[in-house]
């Protein structure tokens, strides 16, 4: 009632007064609105995440650009693109950036094919269905660092390392898996298969689950065969679930580092397997180059953008942002 | 007529045979699959439990017999790993409450009212999710040990209350790192969770005068339990199994105030190779706390998993 009595009068006011009751009750407004209300519960978060995210990538670029390296400070005096010639010019930035292609299509698709295989396999009404699932899923609860370390005795070169065992038992010498550069990748690419495919299947089996049934029926009852049914119908409805997977597998591959370090528990990964994030972390913490380590890590930071911004904009126009 | 019956005989016979030898083959691979994903786990704990003798002369999937048998790596790994256990839990334990609370917060303030620009402060929350570490470990190591050496600062603080010691004041930086960007990540899981709410929940509320707060102190936060479990079970998972900062920001195995991630490629190392059955238990010891926490909670795991992809 009190509020209500105020405007009221200063609305008789004249000339310049009334101006100033315009701008009061829009600030008043604008108080009031959602925005500025709701602000504290999204602001807060926002500015902590948007100081390391943004604000941690803002002071990456402009050290990328100086010559900073060692103990020394960086200075921002001079800035220049030397860092970014130097990488392109580097043998060993070339060969990292190419397996890491390699590393990104090879997993994400391979994971992507056998999850949704899985997936088929375990929405066919099986028995024990919860535990099957659970058990698949299971190696996506270690960390890198665990399944770095039971993939590394798995490939023991030794012939007591256990894909030895079953090479020996066909009558094979025993294979030095991680440490022949023609296999190293494959090795590297197959052991994080195997942790993260079940993450894959999970999410296209949720996928299948969501479909409604009656299609399934429906062409059963035109004759279809089931192989048919799920290549013609069932699957081409899991774009979303496709995209979304394919997304999240292609940035665990980035960040695929923690396991190749810890397969070898040093800065240089297995023959053949050097990917960007090793080679940054390798030039930037171990040889103090971290200018040239932040000129890789912006290098990969594009990479990463140029997955997720087509991800992104599929998902506005799925209406799902 | 006859003809005919004989031949629908016949086909009834062969799809019930093919129904049979399907199910039967579609339960083989399942199994053969089954064993593809437990024979590294299987592997792993037999070679914990063997004595050195036994892991190099006896099949490494194979059960530890006799003499074989032995549960001094598992010592020898606890008595390495204990100390950088306690590390990890109170940096894991502390992170994950204020990431949860903090994204919920987040997730509140952007899905239950509306305003103009929201999808934009929604995009960089998103972004924030897929940016690599890589992009900003030489800032972040800049700023925690030249810019603001908050570790050193709390160090004496920290070595007056009891049960903790001065060097775990190195896990503050370590723990804000955690945070701030885990928030995009839980934020995400939260949001998909309030948008499935009811819409007339919050509208009537407001009707009724309901300030913001009240809002989600009375209603989004008791709602939101379920998915509080889903989201502290995902993020301690990943915090506690996290590596990079940990390897940049305390850069020593070493260091009193390592983590269990980081010392596990150092337990077993010798000059005369690697120690497996050593190695493996210091590994599975590791694991043990997401293990247990994933058989117990391994549907919360699933639809944490389920919503971040969506």
């Amino acid at each position: 009632m009190t509020t209500h009595d105020t405007t009221e009068t200063t609305e008789t006011a004249t000339g310049p007064s009334e101006e100033r009751v315009d701008w009061q009750t829009k600030l008043r407004y604008f108080l009031n609105s959602d925005f500025v209300r709701s602000s504290p519960y999204w602001g807060i978060p926002f500015l902590l995440m948007g100081i390391a995210v943004y604000g941690g990538i803002g002071y990456n670029l402009a050290i990328s650009f100086t010559d900073y390296a060692g103990i020394a400070r960086p200075s921002f005096s001079s800035l220049d693109l030397e860092m970014y010639r130097r990488a392109l010019a580097d043998g060993s930035f070339r060969a990292a950036a190419f397996q890491n292609f390699v590393l990104l299509v090879g997993f994400t698709s391979i994971s992507l094919g056998l999850g949704l295989f899985l997936a088929v396999l375990l929405d066919y009404g099986i028995r024990y269905k919860e535990t099957i699932q659970t058990i698949y899923l299971l190696p996506m609860a270690l960390s890198f660092v665990v399944t770095a370390q039971l993939w590394l005795w798995m490939y023991s070169p030794g012939s007591n390392g256990m894909l030895n065992v079953l090479v020996t038992t066909f009558g094979f010498e025993p294979i030095d898996w991680l440490g022949n550069p023609k296999l190293s990748l494959a090795a590297v690419i197959f052991a994080l298969v195997w942790q993260f495919s079940g993450y894959a299947m999970v999410v296209f089996l949720a996928g299948l689950q969501s479909l409604p049934s009656d299609q399934f029926e429906a062409a059963k009852v035109d004759g279809a065969s089931t192989t048919k049914t799920y290549v013609r119908i069932i699957i081409p409805q899991l774009k979303q679930a496709s995209v979304g997977a394919a997304v999240v597998l292609m940035l665990f591959a980035l960040k695929a580092f923690d396991f190749l370090y810890a397969i070898t528990g040093n800065y240089r990964p297995p023959n053949g397997t050097d990917i960007l994030a090793t080679l940054m972390v390798r030039e930037a913490f171990q040889y103090g180059q971290w200018a040239y380590g932040a000129a890789i890590a912006t290098m990969l930071l594009l990479l990463s953008l140029a997955v997720i911004a087509p991800y992104l904009i599929f998902q506005h126009r799925q209406g799902s942002l | 007529m006859s003809q005919s019956t004989s031949d629908t005989a016949l086909d009834v016979a062969s799809v019930v045979e093919d129904v049979n030898l399907r199910r039967i083959g579609h339960y083989t691979i399942i199994i053969l699959f089954l064993g593809f994903f437990l024979l590294p786990l299987i592997t792993g704990i037999m070679t914990a439990l063997k004595t050195s003798n036994a892991v190099a002369n006896t099949l490494p999937f194979m059960p530890p017999l006799g003499d074989g048998f032995t549960l001094a790596n598992l010592e020898y790994a606890f008595g390495r790993l204990s100390h950088a256990f306690v590390n990890s839990l109170l940096m894991a334990i502390p992170a994950t409450i204020i990431n949860v609370l903090l994204a919920s917060m987040a997730a509140f303030g952007l899905t239950m009212v509306r305003w103009r620009g929201q999808l934009g402060i929604l995009v960089l929350f998103l972004i924030g999710i897929f940016v690599p570490y890589q992009a900003v470990l030489v800032p972040l190591a800049r700023f925690w040990n030249n810019i603001f050496p908050i570790a050193d600062m709390l160090e004496p603080l920290f070595s007056i209350v009891p049960l903790i010691q001065g060097y775990h004041s190195a896990l503050v930086p370590l723990i804000v790192t955690h945070v701030a960007y885990g928030i995009p990540i839980c934020m995400l899981l939260f949001r998909s969770y309030y948008q499935s709410l009811p819409n007339s929940l919050v509208e009537a509320a407001k009707i009724d005068g309901a300030s913001i707060t009240k809002i989600y102190r009375r209603i989004i936060l008791p709602i939101s339990k379920p998915m509080f479990g889903v989201v502290f079970i995902y993020q301690f998972t990943q915090i506690y199994n996290e590596f990079l900062f940990s390897f940049t920001l305390v850069t020593s195995a070493n260091s009193s105030e390592a983590p269990i991630t980081l010392i596990i490629p150092t337990v077993g190392a010798s000059t005369s190779g690697i120690d497996f059955g050593i190695r493996m238990a210091a590994a599975f010891l590791a694991a043990l706390p997401t293990i247990i926490l994933y058989v117990a909670f391994a549907e919360q795991f699933a639809k944490g998993l389920e919503t971040e992809s969506a």
